[in-house]
């Protein structure tokens, strides 16, 4: 954890606390009655078929839902203010708008850079370290449409950065992305949350994304379970969260997930986990 | 060159030429943002709607401008409130608003008929018309505007490109958003003597779509728009007085003209650069065979 990180942060106390929450949109509950703790310094992701409220939960902790029942609060954040950074779902982004990588990252300062158009210094210099760092330094000037995958998630991942969040949420930041750039992507958020920064993300992607993450909260308007890919990748809580037969395969530190009408398995077969090298 | 002068000679010119530039660049910046926000049809709505204001304002007796400028900021504000509702959305929100309110302009009209004010000058512009307290207004809100939009520039990028996103990184998007409706109605109604209601929504859209096909940078496109739309406004009025036709129809009619030179302009640039790309890397294919045999 970095030493600002450890002035403003309780290393005891959780960072999220979400209490008995039901919040969704324009009058319909999206949530139902969730409960959640996120310690500092975790890195968990949120699993869950469509509609089951994974974004709705990072937009809860944003403060960008309505709230019917219950709360969401920062108990490890000494003045009760998290500073949060948010990464949204590329496909949300409108890619021929006229904007450079620079301008881009330079947004996430916005609301505290000063009055004049044009960055100060300083942020201009934080903002080029940031992109080294990254990678993509010698993309500062380009148009954002003309970057790889990989470049574009990494430039939003810039802009959160950026305001040195102590919690940083993700929504679905590997959909869409193939086999390499998921990896980079993912190890990249392990290196940010070696140095501290408290990660959540949300996925559908249960074999690629959440088999690999530490921590793995199965979602479906309510928690079903949370725990280690070991202990939640089950077909009683998969089948629970998705609604449907799920299939695990397990072959040493390798979990397969499947649903039932993808599975090659007959459907005869009653052993649905399947011990095959171990 | 004499020809050229000559309708410098004439008050109503020379006050006509600097409303139509100043209209037009105050059109072509505010146009930038509208664009972006694919809420294009927000200009030819609202200056509908501000009919609705003018006439009602003037049947109670109000200035022109404060009831058409409290008018055109309420409607303004409405269709940004009734947008953000998923079931209704931008288009149908500046439907219901803006038709509403020139509905009830026309019913005014036909209820009071005796006017003495032209209002076809609102509806399709007319140079003749422009007074010093028009000037005076264009002028104001000129200033206003690019003052507002330096001041606010970066909270008013990040709400343009990314709205959802904006307010969780702490821009006060309420804010943001009612000071966007002012400016544009501000622009609306200070545009209507010179370009008419009902084109508007053309000195608004066009420098900024023509500025957007010649740079990918957003800072770039705002001064471009400007210029852009300032020098429309400047050569369809010189054409109106030659031509003796209607101010706004002849510097909708310069934009559209700009505009397919542009479009064409950069298709065919696509085209060749798409060519000697191809070129380039024949050429460097070449060089790597050749390299094989040194």
């Amino acid at each position: 954890m970095s030493d600002s990180a450890r002035l403003r942060l309780h290393p005891a106390a959780p960072l999220v606390e979400i209490q008995d929450l039901e919040c969704g949109y324009d009058g319909r509950p999206v949530v139902d009655r969730v409960s959640l703790r996120l310690g500092a310094g975790q890195f968990a992701g949120i699993v869950g078929p469509s509609g089951s409220g994974k974004t709705t939960i990072l937009r809860a902790i944003l403060g960008q839902v309505e709230t019917y029942h219950g709360s969401v609060r920062f108990p490890g954040a000494r003045d009760g203010r998290c500073r949060i950074g948010y990464v949204p779902q590329l496909e949300t982004i409108d890619w021929s708008f006229p904007v450079t990588v620079e301008q881009v990252v330079l947004m996430g300062l916005a609301a505290e850079s000063g009055p004049f158009p044009w960055p100060r210094k300083a942020d201009r210099r934080r903002m080029q370290e940031l992109l080294d760092r990254l990678g993509i330094g010698e993309c500062a000037r380009r148009h954002i449409r003309d970057l790889s995958g990989g470049q574009q998630q990494r430039v939003f991942l810039a802009r959160a950065l950026i305001r040195a969040p102590d919690l940083l949420l993700l929504d679905e930041p590997t959909s869409g992305a193939d086999i390499k750039t998921r990896h980079e992507i993912l190890h990249l958020l392990a290196e940010l949350n070696a140095e501290g920064i408290t990660v959540l993300l949300t996925t559908h992607d249960l074999n690629a994304v959440a088999a690999h993450l530490p921590w793995v909260i199965c979602m479906n308007r309510r928690i079903v379970a949370e725990g280690t890919p070991d202990e939640v990748f089950t077909p009683e809580t998969l089948g629970r969260t998705y609604g449907a037969e799920m299939v695990v395969v397990r072959q040493g530190d390798l979990i397969l997930v499947s649903d039932r009408l993808s599975a090659t398995r007959s459907p005869a077969d009653d052993e649905r986990v399947l011990d095959v090298g171990a | 060159m004499d020809v050229l002068l000559e309708p410098w000679r004439y008050d109503f010119f020379v006050r006509g030429t600097i409303a139509a530039t100043m209209v037009g660049g105050l059109c072509g910046l505010i146009g930038v943002y509208i664009v972006l926000r694919r809420m294009s049809y927000i200009g030819h709505g609202l200056s509908h709607a501000v009919f609705g204001g003018a006439v009602a304002s003037y049947v109670m007796q109000v200035n022109f401008y404060v009831g058409a400028g409290l008018w055109g900021f309420a409607a303004a504000l409405l269709i940004n409130m009734l947008a953000r509702k998923r079931q209704i959305g931008a288009d149908a929100a500046i439907g219901i608003i803006t038709t509403a309110s020139f509905a009830l302009g026309v019913a005014l009209i036909s209820r009071y008929r005796r006017f003495t004010r032209n209002f076809d000058a609102a509806l399709f512009g007319n140079i003749l018309g422009v007074t010093d307290q028009d000037l005076l207004v264009i002028a104001g809100v000129s200033i206003v505007t690019v003052a507002l939009i330096f001041m606010l520039y970066k909270p008013l990028l990040f709400v343009t490109f990314d709205p959802e996103v904006a307010p969780i990184y702490g821009v006060r998007i309420a804010w943001i958003e009612a000071v966007f409706s002012l400016l544009l109605a501000g622009a609306v109604i200070a545009s209507m003597q010179t370009m008419g209601v009902t084109m508007i929504a053309a000195a608004i859209v066009i420098p900024a779509i023509v500025a957007r096909l010649l740079t990918d940078s957003f800072s770039t496109m705002l001064w471009l728009s400007t210029i852009i739309g300032a020098a429309c406004g400047l050569v369809g009025i010189y054409l109106s007085y030659f031509l003796d036709v209607s101010s706004g129809a002849t510097i909708v009619l310069v934009a559209a003209s700009v505009f397919v030179v542009a479009f064409a302009a950069v298709t065919v640039r696509r085209r060749l650069g798409g060519r000697a790309a191809r070129h380039a890397a024949a050429g460097r294919r070449a060089q790597n065979i050749a390299g094989l045999f040194d």
